[in-house]
């Protein structure tokens, strides 16, 4: 048994256990007056007890904070401030205007769109007192297309539905038909054009959802051959010959069992049980880099909002920060006491959520690689995590069938959705974050009322203060609605930039 | 926490260490036992929570061999090999002791190899989307092949066509029959007809399926007998997807060793049935029916076994239909057919032997034929008392062998008694501008095509009048043959055996090697079956006979050998002289209901041109009938025996 890391957790940190100062009080005079010193001695070897004073919590309160490997957190260790504010939009200037016209133009229904836009478009231009400091974390400068892209999303974010509970979005379902090698993971392009999926048998297949074929780029003697002055070379680059709806990329050696695309959609990242991490270029569709630190399988990948960044975990406790132009890690966040399962970016990419098998979620500060928050209260190990769109709170969905939401601000457990029956694959807020959709392996993807959720929150008092959960009696007044597919477990769930909901499955015999 | 289920955990006992140590011959103390069985439990539990972390993010709910032997390669143990295999093992319990064990099959390598049906790489990995729900409600389109309908329809019968449909067509052989039995008697479910009248066109997409086919043309039988159900219009629907069955190069075919024939048999037999019961809710139902049988025959391009199907069709119809439209098609087609047979090279095997199936079922078909029109002419009272007669001496001859084939259902003998339906149901067809041929006159050009192996025999070709020929049909009676046929067969009584369910075809062919050494060496009359008396409606097949006689002389060997001695041959010494000659016997069950069992012989006459080439010439010049079993150059009492439905 030596060197089982399992047992070496068990054996030198102790299990934490929050109980009120009255209560204490009655066990150490209960143990004192039995005489029990055996059960004192285990108590104070394996046991951390931490005091607070108030009311003792109820039964439900307590449950529905348990279920942690190391039981719950210390109360300081989600003390710590966290910035969960969102940066400042860069401003993006006078093109905007001529794009959105012509457009328009292009349209043949010129329309009044500039108020609109400016209501809708441009964030408040004063600093959010929550968000970090702009150059917290050293972002990627905007490129000429990363700033067009914002056009893009602008003019789409002008003609978004605003869903709410009486004005549910629309589902499409994308089936992986002939999936027999196991779809593992899928991914969705930020502006839904693009979807690829990782594959048991170790490949990465990338299809366009959009009639635009995927070109790649040619071959180093065809493009010696073109003119490179001609006005058209970036079409002139591209191979048409080989234009194909769907792609496949070959190299890794073992399930890919995460898969992530970056936000300019020019980079794949992939993530497989051979201990490796691949960045392809969508471009090319070859492999650029193939990043080696974990040795283990590693189970989740994804890159950060603003690129560049990506972040990986898995069987070996330990997540990691990469840059996509180094080969080492920049920042390894160890603290798991088991696999982590998930990680996800918080929306200002200061911060990364991690979650894991030990059933906890973590929250650690890219910068200081300091682990901000401790989430516990899942019972199973975590599967699904998802940031709300203005950052304040958390989403976390496990094997439990349970979706529990958190204030990342206040570090506290919000709400606890029932319903599913299965594994809990995927978890999304709507654009604006008024809607919560989960989908599970049970084949359905539910629809949650965020904004309700949220609400009851701001107004509970008694919970900001003293830190215990408030759980209303029934979580299915916040479910909207619940959807089946036929027989498809729903592993990924997108909402377009129009927050139309985008879910995807496997097809293939129920294994 | 309360309301978690109570989490149950395996555990090793001390016992079953010790046991193991000591079959690796290792003594273990109490203690030591104690402590093994509690670090393997533990180490068990882990590589079993590891293992189900990979199920997990492979997004499965199954845990497989694999994520187990991956759980323990990441923690640096051997995996364990050998149970990777994608079909579930059984897990059998010995009835004595308390033992369980997987079972663990021999995988025939060689059958592995050589299969012929090579699988196709499976379909190409796709994405699909559809809106499942608009501004989140209710599905746009409906999902699947189960018609929407079906869930409008009550629970019950809801339930009850799941059921039913999942019974037919799933594993369980036992369940199927109680489907199909309910579906025969069930007066209740005329609301689910359509639903599974879409199933059963379901044939079309599973013509790689021989079973599956198979039980689909079981339904459509359920549902055809169900005396409750009118089909109405539905018949069309039945009758084009048996065609499909009957007529289409279905996938199954590919493989030679699918036995597709008796599917495209029993297909035949179901779609007369069909006719006959159901065939005036659809007018012209027979015009078009043969219309289409008619279309395939006269196409060369389509394969042999749709050719098969369109005779066995024909046949199934009625002698009437045989004559309507394989009569007159015969000589354009017999080319055909020749030029087939007559190809030796070994690329042309299979479809040769594709070619003798036709062969043999255009025979059958046109002996039928004049028999019956032999017999039409002689009153037509008197076919209808010789079909039931013939049907009553199957039954007889198979109740002599209970248990060996199926009871036989009325409703599945249609019997010679078809040919009288015929004329009652082709009476209000409209029969076009078509002249009979007057049966002397058929007769000739049959023989012209088949010579001796027409089995039906007309003393005097010409002058057949009213009655002569009648004499081939009486079932008792001894078979009509050419004087130069070596028949002197030792009597194959029907009522031997019949151990052979399938319908059999056996040629006997009977050239023994002594004579072979001869200069002018006259090869043996046929040795073997050979059975005179009653074999034409009896339900024995040659084979059969002679296996059984065989068996029951020297239990346990092939019937080659023993056969010899058990004819000994004194017995053929006065046929020594006579020409070689080959016969064969199509007997057995005839699309696994009718038991009739006919003999074909060629005679060779002692022309010179004949008698002069060697008996290896001969032996090419035979039309041998299905599957060659021995190599002809043996010379030994060869015996080629094949399923041939007929």
């Amino acid at each position: 048994m030596r060197g089982n890391e399992t047992l070496l957790d068990f054996r030198t940190s102790k299990f934490v256990l929050r109980i009120s100062r009255d209560s204490y009080q009655l066990l150490k005079r209960h143990l004192q007056e039995r005489q029990n010193n055996q059960i004192w001695n285990i108590i104070q070897e394996h046991l951390y007890i931490d005091i607070f004073d108030g009311m003792p919590r109820s039964k439900s309160q307590i449950d529905s904070m348990s279920g942690s490997l190391a039981g719950e957190a210390k109360r300081e260790a989600n003390k710590a401030k966290v910035f969960y504010g969102l940066l400042k939009e860069p401003e993006i200037e006078v093109p905007l205007d001529d794009e959105d016209e012509e457009a328009e133009n292009e349209e043949g229904k010129p329309k009044k769109k500039k108020p609109k836009k400016d209501s809708m478009g441009s964030k408040s231009k004063k600093q959010d007192p929550n968000a970090p400091q702009q150059n917290r974390i050293p972002l990627p400068e905007l490129k000429d297309s990363d700033k067009l892209d914002k056009i893009m999303y602008m003019k789409e974010a002008t003609k978004r539905i605003r869903l709410g509970p009486d004005n549910l979005p629309s589902i499409c379902f994308y089936t992986f038909l002939n999936a027999y090698q196991g779809l593992t993971a899928v991914d969705i392009t930020d502006d839904s054009s693009l979807i690829a999926g990782g594959f048991a048998d170790s490949t990465v297949r990338v299809w366009s959802v959009t009639p635009r074929k995927l070109r790649a780029v040619k071959s180093a003697t065809d493009l010696s051959l073109i003119d490179k002055e001609s006005e058209d070379v970036l079409e002139r680059i591209m191979d048409e010959k080989t234009a194909s709806e769907s792609k496949i990329l070959y190299g890794h050696n073992g399930p890919v069992y995460g898969i992530s695309f970056s936000p300019d959609r020019n980079y794949l990242l992939s993530c497989s049980e051979d201990g490796t991490v691949r960045l392809w270029s969508l471009q090319t569709f070859t492999c650029l880099v193939c990043y080696k630190g974990h040795n283990y399988p590693v189970w989740d990948v994804q890159f950060s909002p603003h690129g560049y960044y990506f972040t990986s975990g898995g069987h070996d406790r330990v997540a990691r920060l990469w840059a996509t132009d180094h080969y080492q890690p920049l920042r390894m966040f160890a603290g798991h006491l088991a696999d982590i399962t998930c990680t996800r970016f918080h929306p200002n990419s200061n911060y990364l959520a991690t979650g894991s098998a030990d059933r906890t979620v973590r929250l650690w500060d890219i910068l200081n690689g300091n682990c901000n928050r401790i989430f516990t209260g899942h019972k199973g190990p975590i599967h699904s995590l998802a940031f709300s769109p203005n950052g304040k709170f958390l989403a976390s969905g496990a094997t439990d069938g349970r979706v529990l939401l958190w204030d990342i601000g206040r570090g506290l457990m919000i709400e606890e959705l029932n319903g599913h029956t299965d594994t809990i694959y995927a978890l999304k807020f709507s654009r604006d974050g008024e809607i919560l959709a989960s989908g599970s392996m049970d084949n359905t993807v539910r629809l949650w009322d965020a904004v309700k959720a949220f609400d009851d929150i701001e107004t509970d008092d008694f919970t900001a203060a003293t830190g215990h959960v408030h759980l209303s009696e029934n979580s299915l007044e916040l479910q909207l609605g619940t959807y089946t597919s036929k027989s498809t477990p729903v592993i990924h769930l997108h909402f377009t930039r129009r927050n139309l909901l985008l879910a995807a499955g496997g097809c293939y015999s129920p294994f | 926490m309360a309301d978690r289920e109570e989490r149950r955990f395996a555990e090793v006992s001390r016992e079953s260490v010790r046991l193991m140590a000591e079959s690796a011959g290792v003594e273990l103390t109490d203690e030591v036992a104690a402590l093994l069985a509690e670090d393997v439990c533990y180490r068990l539990r882990e590589a079993t929570q590891s293992s189900s972390q990979f199920m997990r993010h492979a997004k499965r709910r199954k845990l497989t061999v694999e994520d187990f032997n991956r759980a323990l390669r990441w923690s640096n143990v051997e995996v364990v090999c050998g149970y990777g295999a994608q079909d579930v093992l059984p897990f059998r319990p010995i009835k004595e002791g308390e033992l369980f064990f997987v079972e663990d099959r021999d995988v025939n390598l060689v059958e592995l190899a050589l299969a012929t049906n090579i699988p196709k790489g499976c379909a190409e990995t796709m994405v699909r989307v559809q809106v499942s729900y608009l501004d989140g409600k209710g599905n746009l389109e409906p999902q699947g092949t189960v018609p929407t309908a079906v869930q409008s329809l009550s629970d019950d019968l809801y339930k009850y066509y799941q059921q039913i449909t999942r019974s037919i067509l799933g594993e369980d052989p036992h369940l199927m029959k109680v489907a199909l039995l309910d579906l025969q008697s069930n007066s209740k479910i005329a609301a689910l007809l359509p639903y599974f009248v879409y199933v059963i066109s379901g044939v079309k997409s599973v013509s790689h399926d021989l079973e599956q086919l198979n039980r689909l043309l079981h339904m459509v039988k359920s549902l055809v007998q169900n005396p409750y159900l009118y089909l109405g219009s539905y018949v069309r629907s039945l009758v084009s997807s048996v065609m499909y069955c009957i007529l289409e190069p279905l996938a199954a075919s590919i493989n030679p060793l699918n036995d597709h024939w008796t599917l495209r048999d029993y297909a035949a037999l179901l779609l007369s049935h069909i006719f006959w019961t159901h065939g005036d809710l659809v007018s012209g139902l027979y015009h078009q029916i043969l219309l289409s049988l008619q279309k395939v025959l006269s196409d060369p391009v389509r394969p042999l076994c749709s050719h098969y199907g369109a005779v066995v069709g024909l046949h199934a119809l009625g002698w009437k239909a045989v004559e309507r439209v394989l009569y007159p098609h015969l000589p354009a087609y017999w080319a055909n057919l020749q030029a087939v047979l007559d190809d030796y090279s070994v690329s042309n095997a299979q479809v040769k032997a594709d070619g003798h199936k036709v062969y043999g079922a255009i025979l059958v078909a046109v002996e039928r034929l004049l028999k019956m029109k032999a017999l039409s002419l002689s009153g037509s009272t008197e076919v209808r008392v010789d079909g039931m007669s013939g049907a009553g001496g199957t039954i007889g001859g198979r109740e002599s062998s209970p248990g060996l084939s199926p009871p036989p259902e009325p409703q599945s003998e249609p019997g010679l008694g078809i040919a009288s339906h015929l004329q009652a149901g082709g009476a209000g067809l409209p029969w076009e501008e078509w002249t009979p041929v007057p049966l002397p006159a058929m007769y000739c050009e049959l023989y012209s095509f088949f010579g001796d192996s027409l089995a039906v025999r007309f003393s005097a070709g010409p002058s057949v009048g009213g009655s002569p020929p009648v004499a081939s049909l009486q079932p008792p009676g001894p078979r009509k043959d050419t004087p130069g046929s070596g028949s002197a067969g030792s009597g194959g009584t029907a009522s031997l055996d019949t151990t052979r369910k399938m319908p059999q075809l056996t040629a006997s062919l009977s050239i023994s090697p002594r004579q072979d050494g001869s200069p002018n060496g006259e090869p043996a009359p046929p040795s073997l079956p050979a059975p005179g008396r009653s074999l034409p409606r009896s339900s024995s097949c040659s084979s059969s006979v002679q296996r059984s006689r065989s068996s029951s002389a020297r239990p346990g060997q092939r019937p080659l050998g023993p056969s010899r001695d058990v004819f000994p041959k004194a017995r053929f010494a006065p046929l020594l002289t006579r020409p070689p000659a080959f016969s064969f016997l199509i007997g057995g069950r005839q699309m696994g209901r009718r038991c009739q069992a006919r003999r074909f012989q060629t005679s060779f006459t002692p022309s010179a041109a004949l008698s002069a080439l060697p008996p290896r010439g001969y032996a090419h010049k035979l039309p041998v009938i299905g599957r060659v079993s021995k190599p002809l150059r043996r010379w030994a009492c060869s015996h080629y025996s094949l399923h041939l439905p007929l």
